[in-house]
Protein backbone atom coordinates (compact mmCIF):
# COMPACT_ATOMS: atom_id res chain seq x y z
CA UNK A 1 0.00 0.00 0.00
CA UNK A 2 1.08 3.68 -0.74
CA UNK A 3 1.65 6.06 1.61
CA UNK A 4 0.79 9.26 0.26
CA UNK A 5 0.85 12.75 1.08
CA UNK A 6 -1.91 15.09 0.93
CA UNK A 7 -0.76 18.69 0.19
CA UNK A 8 -3.57 20.40 1.56
CA UNK A 9 -3.77 18.25 4.83
CA UNK A 10 0.10 18.53 4.97
CA UNK A 11 0.57 14.69 6.21
CA UNK A 12 1.22 11.26 4.86
CA UNK A 13 -1.73 8.78 4.95
CA UNK A 14 -2.23 5.27 3.47
CA UNK A 15 -3.40 4.65 0.07
CA UNK A 16 -7.12 3.52 1.28
CA UNK A 17 -7.30 7.29 2.20
CA UNK A 18 -7.23 8.22 -1.08
CA UNK A 19 -8.80 7.68 -4.91
CA UNK A 20 -6.50 7.84 -8.10
CA UNK A 21 -7.88 9.94 -10.69
CA UNK A 22 -5.79 9.40 -13.74
CA UNK A 23 -3.75 11.22 -15.98
CA UNK A 24 -2.98 14.71 -14.37
CA UNK A 25 -3.02 18.25 -16.25
CA UNK A 26 -5.98 16.49 -18.68
CA UNK A 27 -7.36 20.36 -19.83
CA UNK A 28 -11.33 20.10 -21.34
CA UNK A 29 -11.65 22.06 -23.78
CA UNK A 30 -14.05 24.93 -23.53
CA UNK A 31 -15.45 24.73 -26.73
CA UNK A 32 -16.02 21.09 -27.24
CA UNK A 33 -18.60 21.47 -29.40
CA UNK A 34 -15.68 23.03 -31.61
CA UNK A 35 -13.39 20.19 -30.97
CA UNK A 36 -12.37 17.51 -33.75
CA UNK A 37 -13.26 13.97 -33.05
CA UNK A 38 -9.57 13.04 -32.68
CA UNK A 39 -9.04 15.91 -30.06
CA UNK A 40 -11.98 14.90 -28.06
CA UNK A 41 -10.77 11.25 -28.69
CA UNK A 42 -6.98 12.44 -27.40
CA UNK A 43 -8.57 14.11 -24.24
CA UNK A 44 -10.96 11.11 -23.09
CA UNK A 45 -9.34 8.21 -23.66
CA UNK A 46 -5.60 8.46 -25.39
CA UNK A 47 -3.21 8.06 -22.31
CA UNK A 48 0.90 8.47 -21.74
CA UNK A 49 0.87 6.31 -19.95
CA UNK A 50 4.61 5.77 -19.09
CA UNK A 51 7.23 3.68 -17.66
CA UNK A 52 9.25 6.08 -15.42
CA UNK A 53 7.90 9.95 -14.00
CA UNK A 54 4.48 10.35 -14.60
CA UNK A 55 1.79 13.42 -13.67
CA UNK A 56 -1.18 11.87 -11.74
CA UNK A 57 -4.04 13.40 -10.57
CA UNK A 58 -5.53 12.09 -6.48
CA UNK A 59 -8.63 12.78 -4.56
CA UNK A 60 -8.20 12.80 -0.88
CA UNK A 61 -11.59 10.83 -0.73
CA UNK A 62 -11.58 9.77 2.94
CA UNK A 63 -9.75 12.80 4.12
CA UNK A 64 -10.40 16.64 3.22
CA UNK A 65 -12.18 15.56 -0.35
CA UNK A 66 -9.85 17.59 -2.41
CA UNK A 67 -8.05 16.98 -5.40
CA UNK A 68 -4.19 17.29 -5.73
CA UNK A 69 -1.54 16.58 -8.49
CA UNK A 70 1.48 13.82 -7.97
CA UNK A 71 4.68 13.33 -9.50
CA UNK A 72 5.29 9.35 -9.40
CA UNK A 73 7.92 6.85 -10.96
CA UNK A 74 5.59 4.13 -12.25
CA UNK A 75 8.34 1.66 -11.88
CA UNK A 76 9.66 1.79 -8.04
CA UNK A 77 5.94 3.23 -7.53
CA UNK A 78 7.93 6.53 -5.51
CA UNK A 79 6.35 9.36 -5.03
CA UNK A 80 9.02 12.71 -5.78
CA UNK A 81 6.29 15.57 -5.10
CA UNK A 82 2.59 16.39 -4.92
CA UNK A 83 1.03 19.96 -5.40
CA UNK A 84 -2.10 21.47 -5.48
CA UNK A 85 -4.25 21.38 -7.98
CA UNK A 86 -4.30 24.42 -10.58
CA UNK A 87 -0.08 24.63 -9.18
CA UNK A 88 2.14 24.34 -12.39
CA UNK A 89 3.59 21.14 -13.37
CA UNK A 90 6.94 20.89 -11.33
CA UNK A 91 9.88 20.74 -13.48
CA UNK A 92 11.41 16.95 -13.66
CA UNK A 93 15.09 17.62 -13.83
CA UNK A 94 14.95 20.13 -10.12
CA UNK A 95 13.16 17.21 -8.63
CA UNK A 96 15.76 14.89 -9.40
CA UNK A 97 18.88 16.67 -9.09
CA UNK A 98 17.79 19.30 -5.87
CA UNK A 99 20.85 20.11 -6.05
CA UNK A 100 22.78 19.97 -9.13
CA UNK A 101 20.79 21.41 -11.16
CA UNK A 102 22.79 21.77 -14.42
CA UNK A 103 23.43 17.92 -13.79
CA UNK A 104 20.62 16.87 -16.49
CA UNK A 105 22.33 13.54 -17.91
CA UNK A 106 20.69 11.62 -16.02
CA UNK A 107 17.28 13.14 -15.48
CA UNK A 108 16.57 13.27 -18.78
CA UNK A 109 16.86 9.77 -19.60
CA UNK A 110 14.23 8.87 -17.75
CA UNK A 111 11.90 12.06 -17.97
CA UNK A 112 8.92 11.35 -19.65
CA UNK A 113 8.07 12.96 -22.56
CA UNK A 114 5.72 15.25 -20.34
CA UNK A 115 5.56 18.62 -22.48
CA UNK A 116 3.85 17.17 -25.61
CA UNK A 117 0.23 17.33 -26.38
CA UNK A 118 -0.35 19.54 -23.81
CA UNK A 119 -3.79 21.32 -24.03
CA UNK B 1 10.56 -31.83 -34.24
CA UNK B 2 10.00 -35.46 -32.93
CA UNK B 3 6.62 -36.08 -32.25
CA UNK B 4 5.24 -36.64 -28.88
CA UNK B 5 3.30 -39.97 -28.55
CA UNK B 6 2.85 -42.91 -26.18
CA UNK B 7 5.17 -44.34 -28.19
CA UNK B 8 7.64 -41.78 -27.72
CA UNK B 9 7.16 -41.72 -24.19
CA UNK B 10 7.40 -45.91 -24.14
CA UNK B 11 10.68 -45.44 -26.21
CA UNK B 12 12.34 -42.54 -23.79
CA UNK B 13 11.29 -44.80 -20.67
CA UNK B 14 13.64 -47.74 -22.13
CA UNK B 15 16.35 -45.35 -22.88
CA UNK B 16 16.29 -43.49 -19.69
CA UNK B 17 14.99 -40.28 -20.82
CA UNK B 18 18.11 -39.52 -22.79
CA UNK B 19 16.57 -39.30 -26.10
CA UNK B 20 14.29 -36.07 -25.58
CA UNK B 21 15.23 -33.13 -28.02
CA UNK B 22 15.26 -29.38 -27.17
CA UNK B 23 11.57 -27.97 -27.64
CA UNK B 24 12.60 -25.13 -29.50
CA UNK B 25 15.99 -23.82 -30.55
CA UNK B 26 17.98 -20.08 -29.90
CA UNK B 27 19.12 -19.12 -33.16
CA UNK B 28 21.26 -15.69 -33.65
CA UNK B 29 19.05 -13.16 -34.97
CA UNK B 30 19.33 -12.56 -38.45
CA UNK B 31 19.60 -9.23 -40.35
CA UNK B 32 16.17 -9.67 -41.74
CA UNK B 33 12.68 -11.35 -41.54
CA UNK B 34 9.53 -11.03 -43.48
CA UNK B 35 7.87 -10.17 -39.62
CA UNK B 36 8.69 -9.29 -36.17
CA UNK B 37 6.99 -10.15 -33.19
CA UNK B 38 7.69 -7.92 -30.17
CA UNK B 39 6.32 -10.49 -27.03
CA UNK B 40 6.93 -13.48 -26.59
CA UNK B 41 3.97 -13.88 -24.96
CA UNK B 42 1.28 -16.17 -25.67
CA UNK B 43 -0.47 -14.31 -28.01
CA UNK B 44 2.82 -13.48 -29.61
CA UNK B 45 3.98 -17.06 -29.91
CA UNK B 46 0.38 -18.28 -31.38
CA UNK B 47 0.44 -15.08 -33.95
CA UNK B 48 3.91 -16.51 -35.06
CA UNK B 49 2.62 -20.24 -34.75
CA UNK B 50 -0.62 -19.30 -37.48
CA UNK B 51 1.50 -17.22 -39.52
CA UNK B 52 3.33 -20.36 -40.49
CA UNK B 53 0.52 -22.70 -40.24
CA UNK B 54 -2.01 -20.94 -42.06
CA UNK B 55 -0.04 -18.48 -43.87
CA UNK B 56 3.21 -19.90 -44.78
CA UNK B 57 4.69 -17.30 -43.51
CA UNK B 58 7.99 -18.71 -41.92
CA UNK B 59 10.61 -15.94 -41.97
CA UNK B 60 9.14 -14.65 -38.69
CA UNK B 61 11.04 -13.37 -35.14
CA UNK B 62 9.47 -13.60 -32.05
CA UNK B 63 11.26 -11.14 -29.63
CA UNK B 64 11.21 -11.23 -26.12
CA UNK B 65 13.18 -9.08 -23.35
CA UNK B 66 12.80 -11.39 -20.75
CA UNK B 67 12.00 -15.40 -20.82
CA UNK B 68 9.08 -16.96 -22.74
CA UNK B 69 6.16 -16.86 -21.54
CA UNK B 70 7.58 -14.81 -18.22
CA UNK B 71 5.08 -11.59 -18.52
CA UNK B 72 1.36 -12.56 -18.17
CA UNK B 73 0.90 -15.76 -20.27
CA UNK B 74 2.99 -16.92 -16.63
CA UNK B 75 1.06 -14.86 -14.28
CA UNK B 76 -2.85 -15.49 -15.11
CA UNK B 77 -5.35 -17.60 -13.07
CA UNK B 78 -5.41 -19.51 -16.79
CA UNK B 79 -9.53 -19.27 -16.67
CA UNK B 80 -10.85 -19.82 -20.13
CA UNK B 81 -14.89 -18.95 -20.84
CA UNK B 82 -16.63 -16.83 -23.74
CA UNK B 83 -20.21 -15.72 -22.11
CA UNK B 84 -19.61 -12.13 -23.01
CA UNK B 85 -22.06 -10.01 -23.82
CA UNK B 86 -21.81 -8.50 -27.21
CA UNK B 87 -22.17 -9.80 -30.40
CA UNK B 88 -17.85 -8.35 -31.16
CA UNK B 89 -16.53 -10.11 -27.98
CA UNK B 90 -18.68 -13.05 -28.47
CA UNK B 91 -17.14 -13.28 -31.62
CA UNK B 92 -13.80 -13.68 -30.57
CA UNK B 93 -13.84 -15.27 -27.46
CA UNK B 94 -16.04 -18.24 -28.60
CA UNK B 95 -13.18 -18.29 -31.77
CA UNK B 96 -10.57 -18.76 -29.02
CA UNK B 97 -12.60 -21.68 -26.76
CA UNK B 98 -12.76 -23.55 -30.19
CA UNK B 99 -9.62 -23.67 -30.96
CA UNK B 100 -8.66 -24.26 -27.17
CA UNK B 101 -10.43 -27.20 -27.62
CA UNK B 102 -8.43 -28.72 -30.18
CA UNK B 103 -5.54 -27.55 -29.27
CA UNK B 104 -3.45 -30.16 -27.61
CA UNK B 105 -3.72 -31.78 -30.53
CA UNK B 106 -2.89 -29.14 -33.34
CA UNK B 107 0.42 -28.52 -31.62
CA UNK B 108 0.89 -32.43 -30.15
CA UNK B 109 1.75 -30.65 -26.37
CA UNK B 110 -0.46 -30.90 -24.04
CA UNK B 111 -2.02 -28.00 -22.81
CA UNK B 112 -4.25 -29.68 -20.28
CA UNK B 113 -7.19 -27.66 -21.41
CA UNK B 114 -9.74 -28.73 -18.67
CA UNK B 115 -13.88 -27.54 -19.49
CA UNK B 116 -14.49 -28.23 -16.13
CA UNK B 117 -16.83 -25.28 -16.19
CA UNK B 118 -17.14 -21.55 -14.86
CA UNK B 119 -20.08 -20.52 -12.45
CA UNK B 120 -20.47 -17.14 -12.11
CA UNK B 121 -22.42 -15.88 -8.91
CA UNK B 122 -25.09 -13.96 -8.50
CA UNK B 123 -25.52 -12.40 -5.03
CA UNK B 124 -28.18 -9.85 -5.49
CA UNK B 125 -31.20 -8.75 -7.99
CA UNK B 126 -28.94 -7.15 -10.17
CA UNK B 127 -27.09 -9.84 -11.07
CA UNK B 128 -29.58 -12.17 -11.59
CA UNK B 129 -31.15 -9.42 -14.13
CA UNK B 130 -27.69 -8.88 -15.42
CA UNK B 131 -26.41 -12.97 -16.18
CA UNK B 132 -29.72 -14.12 -17.19
CA UNK B 133 -29.41 -11.31 -19.90
CA UNK B 134 -25.83 -12.85 -20.43
CA UNK B 135 -27.70 -15.64 -20.32
CA UNK B 136 -29.60 -15.31 -23.44
CA UNK B 137 -27.18 -13.21 -25.90
CA UNK B 138 -24.67 -15.92 -25.71
CA UNK B 139 -27.42 -18.88 -26.16
CA UNK B 140 -28.42 -16.05 -29.57
CA UNK B 141 -24.76 -16.35 -30.20
CA UNK B 142 -24.52 -20.01 -30.13
CA UNK B 143 -22.28 -20.19 -27.01
CA UNK B 144 -23.41 -22.15 -23.63
CA UNK B 145 -24.29 -20.57 -20.94
CA UNK B 146 -27.60 -21.48 -18.34
CA UNK B 147 -28.82 -20.74 -14.89
CA UNK B 148 -28.42 -22.36 -11.85
CA UNK B 149 -30.39 -22.26 -8.75
CA UNK B 150 -28.92 -22.34 -5.63
CA UNK B 151 -29.48 -25.81 -5.07
CA UNK B 152 -27.86 -26.58 -7.95
CA UNK B 153 -25.35 -24.15 -7.21
CA UNK B 154 -24.23 -26.34 -4.52
CA UNK B 155 -24.37 -30.01 -6.54
CA UNK B 156 -22.23 -28.72 -9.15
CA UNK B 157 -19.66 -27.13 -6.28
CA UNK B 158 -20.62 -28.92 -3.25
CA UNK B 159 -17.88 -27.02 -0.74
CA UNK B 160 -19.92 -23.66 -1.39
CA UNK B 161 -21.00 -22.06 1.71
CA UNK B 162 -24.83 -21.12 0.67
CA UNK B 163 -26.12 -20.25 3.76
CA UNK B 164 -28.77 -17.11 4.00
CA UNK B 165 -27.00 -15.32 6.41
CA UNK B 166 -23.73 -15.17 4.54
CA UNK B 167 -23.38 -11.51 4.06
CA UNK B 168 -23.52 -11.82 0.34
CA UNK B 169 -26.06 -14.81 -0.08
CA UNK B 170 -25.72 -16.69 -3.11
CA UNK B 171 -29.19 -16.63 -5.33
CA UNK B 172 -28.19 -18.70 -8.59
CA UNK B 173 -25.13 -18.35 -10.53
CA UNK B 174 -24.78 -18.24 -14.29
CA UNK B 175 -22.84 -21.79 -15.40
CA UNK B 176 -20.83 -22.34 -18.83
CA UNK B 177 -19.51 -25.48 -18.99
CA UNK B 178 -17.06 -25.63 -21.82
CA UNK B 179 -15.75 -22.92 -19.72
CA UNK B 180 -12.22 -23.89 -17.79
CA UNK B 181 -8.97 -23.31 -17.53
CA UNK B 182 -5.12 -24.74 -19.18
CA UNK B 183 -1.92 -24.91 -18.01
CA UNK B 184 -0.53 -21.93 -18.60
CA UNK B 185 2.97 -22.69 -19.21
CA UNK B 186 2.23 -25.18 -21.51
CA UNK B 187 0.34 -22.73 -23.99
CA UNK B 188 3.45 -20.34 -24.11
CA UNK B 189 6.12 -23.90 -24.53
CA UNK B 190 3.65 -25.93 -26.88
CA UNK B 191 3.21 -22.95 -29.46
CA UNK B 192 6.86 -21.90 -29.13
CA UNK B 193 7.80 -25.26 -30.21
CA UNK B 194 5.47 -25.76 -32.79
CA UNK B 195 6.08 -22.30 -34.32
CA UNK B 196 10.10 -23.06 -34.11
CA UNK B 197 9.84 -26.46 -35.93
CA UNK B 198 8.01 -24.21 -38.62
CA UNK B 199 10.77 -22.48 -39.36
CA UNK B 200 9.83 -19.32 -36.46
CA UNK B 201 13.15 -17.54 -34.73
CA UNK B 202 12.60 -17.37 -30.82
CA UNK B 203 14.59 -14.66 -29.41
CA UNK B 204 14.92 -13.98 -25.63
CA UNK B 205 16.76 -11.70 -24.11
CA UNK B 206 16.33 -9.22 -27.14
CA UNK B 207 14.86 -5.96 -26.07
CA UNK B 208 13.06 -3.63 -28.71
CA UNK B 209 14.68 -0.21 -28.14
CA UNK B 210 13.28 1.38 -31.24
CA UNK B 211 11.23 1.19 -34.22
CA UNK B 212 12.77 2.02 -37.56
CA UNK B 213 10.72 4.06 -40.15
CA UNK B 214 11.39 5.11 -43.95
CA UNK B 215 10.76 8.42 -45.00
CA UNK B 216 7.50 7.77 -45.96
CA UNK B 217 6.85 6.57 -42.29
CA UNK B 218 6.40 3.37 -43.30
CA UNK B 219 8.01 0.95 -40.61
CA UNK B 220 11.47 -0.79 -41.63
CA UNK B 221 12.23 -2.51 -38.83
CA UNK B 222 13.74 -2.09 -35.29
CA UNK B 223 16.32 -1.54 -32.57
CA UNK B 224 17.15 -3.99 -30.06
CA UNK B 225 19.90 -4.56 -27.29
CA UNK B 226 21.32 -7.33 -29.94
CA UNK B 227 21.41 -5.00 -32.84
CA UNK B 228 18.96 -3.51 -35.81
CA UNK B 229 17.00 -6.29 -37.12
CA UNK B 230 14.78 -5.40 -40.81
CA UNK B 231 11.27 -6.22 -41.35
CA UNK B 232 8.31 -4.58 -43.32
CA UNK B 233 6.21 -5.80 -40.65
CA UNK B 234 6.24 -5.35 -37.07
CA UNK B 235 3.02 -6.45 -35.01
CA UNK B 236 3.43 -5.41 -31.42
CA UNK B 237 2.18 -7.43 -29.19
CA UNK B 238 3.53 -6.24 -25.38
CA UNK B 239 0.41 -6.67 -22.81
CA UNK B 240 1.50 -3.51 -20.28
CA UNK B 241 4.42 -2.64 -22.22
CA UNK B 242 2.48 -2.25 -26.06
CA UNK B 243 2.46 2.26 -24.36
CA UNK B 244 6.08 1.94 -24.19
CA UNK B 245 6.80 0.06 -27.87
CA UNK B 246 4.31 1.86 -29.34
CA UNK B 247 5.79 5.23 -28.18
CA UNK B 248 8.99 4.64 -29.86
CA UNK B 249 6.79 5.10 -33.49
CA UNK B 250 5.06 8.12 -32.05
CA UNK B 251 1.71 6.26 -31.88
CA UNK B 252 -0.17 7.49 -28.45
CA UNK B 253 -1.95 4.49 -27.28
CA UNK B 254 -5.36 4.61 -25.24
CA UNK B 255 -4.03 2.51 -22.41
CA UNK B 256 -3.52 2.31 -18.85
CA UNK B 257 -1.24 -0.18 -17.51
CA UNK B 258 -1.96 -1.89 -14.15
CA UNK B 259 -0.50 -3.89 -11.85
CA UNK B 260 -3.32 -6.90 -11.32
CA UNK B 261 -2.32 -9.91 -8.88
CA UNK B 262 -2.63 -13.39 -8.18
CA UNK B 263 -1.77 -16.07 -5.44
CA UNK B 264 -1.76 -19.63 -4.77
CA UNK B 265 -2.31 -21.49 -1.78
CA UNK B 266 -0.13 -24.63 -0.38
CA UNK B 267 -1.56 -27.75 -2.63
CA UNK B 268 -4.38 -29.72 -1.28
CA UNK B 269 -6.46 -33.01 -2.22
CA UNK B 270 -9.05 -32.47 -5.22
CA UNK B 271 -12.06 -30.04 -3.32
CA UNK B 272 -13.08 -27.10 -5.48
CA UNK B 273 -14.51 -28.93 -9.38
CA UNK B 274 -14.90 -25.92 -11.20
CA UNK B 275 -13.75 -22.47 -11.59
CA UNK B 276 -16.07 -20.00 -9.49
CA UNK B 277 -16.26 -16.73 -9.97
CA UNK B 278 -18.27 -13.46 -8.64
CA UNK B 279 -18.09 -10.07 -9.63
CA UNK B 280 -20.04 -8.71 -6.33
CA UNK B 281 -17.46 -10.02 -4.01
CA UNK B 282 -15.10 -9.86 -6.01
CA UNK B 283 -13.13 -13.17 -5.81
CA UNK B 284 -12.50 -15.94 -8.26
CA UNK B 285 -11.19 -18.97 -7.79
CA UNK B 286 -9.98 -22.38 -9.14
CA UNK B 287 -8.07 -25.84 -8.10
CA UNK B 288 -4.69 -26.50 -10.10
CA UNK B 289 -3.98 -29.89 -11.28
CA UNK B 290 -1.30 -29.56 -8.67
CA UNK B 291 -3.73 -28.40 -5.48
CA UNK B 292 -3.07 -25.39 -5.11
CA UNK B 293 -5.99 -23.12 -4.78
CA UNK B 294 -5.43 -20.24 -8.25
CA UNK B 295 -7.21 -17.00 -6.48
CA UNK B 296 -7.20 -13.72 -8.80
CA UNK B 297 -7.11 -10.40 -7.32
CA UNK B 298 -8.07 -7.33 -8.27
CA UNK B 299 -5.82 -4.50 -9.91
CA UNK B 300 -4.58 -1.62 -8.30
CA UNK B 301 -6.32 2.20 -8.58
CA UNK B 302 -2.52 3.65 -10.06
CA UNK B 303 -0.83 2.64 -12.81
CA UNK B 304 2.64 1.13 -12.35
CA UNK B 305 5.01 -0.90 -14.25
CA UNK B 306 6.10 -2.45 -11.16
CA UNK B 307 5.01 -6.01 -11.63
CA UNK B 308 3.45 -6.26 -7.73
CA UNK B 309 1.05 -4.28 -5.65
CA UNK B 310 -0.42 -3.55 -2.23
CA UNK B 311 -1.60 -6.17 -0.10
CA UNK B 312 -4.61 -4.78 1.14
CA UNK B 313 -6.27 -5.84 -2.59
CA UNK B 314 -4.94 -9.42 -1.61
CA UNK B 315 -6.70 -9.69 1.76
CA UNK B 316 -10.07 -8.19 0.17
CA UNK B 317 -10.11 -11.36 -2.32
CA UNK B 318 -9.30 -13.62 0.47
CA UNK B 319 -12.15 -11.99 2.86
CA UNK B 320 -14.29 -12.76 0.04
CA UNK B 321 -13.10 -16.14 -0.53
CA UNK B 322 -13.35 -17.26 3.00
CA UNK B 323 -16.65 -16.10 2.85
CA UNK B 324 -17.99 -17.83 -0.31
CA UNK B 325 -15.60 -21.44 1.34
CA UNK B 326 -15.42 -21.15 5.06
CA UNK B 327 -13.47 -24.46 4.54
CA UNK B 328 -10.53 -22.57 3.14
CA UNK B 329 -10.35 -20.36 5.74
CA UNK B 330 -7.32 -22.11 7.48
CA UNK B 331 -5.43 -22.70 4.30
CA UNK B 332 -1.89 -21.11 3.54
CA UNK B 333 -1.17 -18.92 0.87
CA UNK B 334 2.33 -19.99 -0.67
CA UNK B 335 3.09 -17.23 -3.44
CA UNK B 336 1.83 -14.10 -4.48
CA UNK B 337 2.85 -11.76 -8.05
CA UNK B 338 1.74 -9.14 -9.60
CA UNK B 339 1.65 -8.79 -13.48
CA UNK B 340 1.35 -5.63 -15.71
CA UNK B 341 -1.93 -5.56 -18.02
CA UNK B 342 -2.77 -3.23 -20.51
CA UNK B 343 -6.61 -1.56 -19.65
CA UNK B 344 -8.98 0.28 -22.64
CA UNK B 345 -11.22 2.64 -21.92
CA UNK B 346 -13.79 0.07 -22.76
CA UNK B 347 -12.22 -3.36 -21.56
CA UNK B 348 -11.93 -4.56 -25.21
CA UNK B 349 -8.50 -5.40 -26.92
CA UNK B 350 -7.46 -3.77 -29.71
CA UNK B 351 -6.00 -6.31 -32.72
CA UNK B 352 -5.52 -3.50 -35.91
CA UNK B 353 -3.88 -1.74 -38.06
CA UNK B 354 -2.16 1.45 -36.53
CA UNK B 355 -1.33 4.95 -38.51
CA UNK B 356 1.60 3.58 -39.48
CA UNK B 357 2.12 1.05 -42.44
CA UNK B 358 3.76 -1.89 -41.49
CA UNK B 359 2.69 -1.46 -37.60
CA UNK B 360 0.35 -3.66 -36.17
CA UNK B 361 -0.85 -4.10 -32.41
CA UNK B 362 -2.58 -6.92 -30.39
CA UNK B 363 -3.26 -5.36 -26.53
CA UNK B 364 -5.91 -3.89 -24.26
CA UNK B 365 -6.55 -7.47 -23.50
CA UNK B 366 -6.75 -6.26 -19.68
CA UNK B 367 -7.44 -8.40 -16.81
CA UNK B 368 -8.59 -11.53 -18.75
CA UNK B 369 -6.12 -12.44 -21.97
CA UNK B 370 -5.17 -15.65 -21.59
CA UNK B 371 -8.42 -17.30 -22.35
CA UNK B 372 -7.93 -15.23 -25.63
CA UNK B 373 -4.91 -16.31 -26.84
CA UNK B 374 -5.45 -18.81 -29.77
CA UNK B 375 -8.34 -16.91 -30.80
CA UNK B 376 -5.96 -13.49 -30.74
CA UNK B 377 -2.96 -15.02 -31.75
CA UNK B 378 -4.93 -16.50 -35.36
CA UNK B 379 -6.61 -13.39 -36.21
CA UNK B 380 -3.92 -11.34 -35.76
CA UNK B 381 -2.03 -13.18 -37.98
CA UNK B 382 -4.74 -13.08 -40.60
CA UNK B 383 -4.42 -9.35 -39.82
CA UNK B 384 -0.47 -8.96 -40.69
CA UNK B 385 -0.06 -11.35 -43.27
CA UNK B 386 -3.21 -9.97 -45.39
CA UNK B 387 -2.55 -6.70 -44.48
CA UNK B 388 -6.54 -6.23 -43.40
CA UNK B 389 -8.56 -7.95 -40.51
CA UNK B 390 -10.23 -10.96 -40.17
CA UNK B 391 -13.97 -11.22 -39.61
CA UNK B 392 -13.55 -11.62 -36.15
CA UNK B 393 -11.22 -8.85 -35.04
CA UNK B 394 -12.63 -5.89 -37.51
CA UNK B 395 -14.35 -4.63 -35.06
CA UNK B 396 -11.93 -4.23 -32.27
CA UNK B 397 -9.53 -1.31 -34.44
CA UNK B 398 -7.51 1.79 -32.17
CA UNK B 399 -10.27 3.57 -34.54
CA UNK B 400 -13.06 2.74 -32.48
CA UNK B 401 -12.16 5.25 -29.17
CA UNK B 402 -12.48 8.29 -31.70
CA UNK B 403 -15.70 7.33 -33.36
CA UNK B 404 -17.52 6.25 -30.45
CA UNK B 405 -18.13 2.84 -31.51
CA UNK B 406 -17.10 1.23 -28.62
CA UNK B 407 -17.51 -2.47 -27.50
CA UNK B 408 -18.34 -1.78 -23.94
CA UNK B 409 -17.44 -4.68 -21.93
CA UNK B 410 -16.44 -2.01 -18.79
CA UNK B 411 -19.93 -2.09 -17.97
CA UNK B 412 -21.27 -6.05 -19.00
CA UNK B 413 -18.59 -7.89 -17.66
CA UNK B 414 -17.88 -5.83 -14.65
CA UNK B 415 -14.95 -6.65 -12.53
CA UNK B 416 -13.67 -10.08 -13.38
CA UNK B 417 -12.51 -11.45 -16.26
Amino acid sequence: MLLIKCPYCEEERPELEFRNAGEAHLVRSPAISEQSDEDFAAFLYFRQNPKGLQFERWRHIHGCGRFFNAVRDSVSDKFLTVYKAGEPRPDVETLLNPETVSDAEPAKKRAPRAKKGEL
Amino acid sequence: MRKYSVFALAREALRAHKGWEQQWTSPEPKSEYDVIIVGAGGHGLATAYYLAKEHGITNVAVLEKGWLGGGNTGRNTTIIRSNYLYDESAGIYEHAVKLWEGLSQDLNYNVMYSARGVMMLAHNIHDVQVFKRHIHANRLNGIDNEWLTPEQVKEFCPPINLSADARYPIIGAALQRRGGTARHDAVAWGYARAAADRGVHIIQNCEVTGIRRAANGAVVGVDTNRGPINAKKVGVVAAGHTSVIMNMAGVRMPLESYPLQALVSEPVKPLIPCVIMSNTVHAYISQSDKGEMVIGAGTDQYTSYSQTGGLHIINHTLDAICEMFPVLTRLKMLRSWGGIVDVTPDRSPILAKTPVPGLYVNCGWGTGGFKATPGSGNVFAHTIARDEPHRINAPFTLERFTTGRLIDEAAAAAVAH
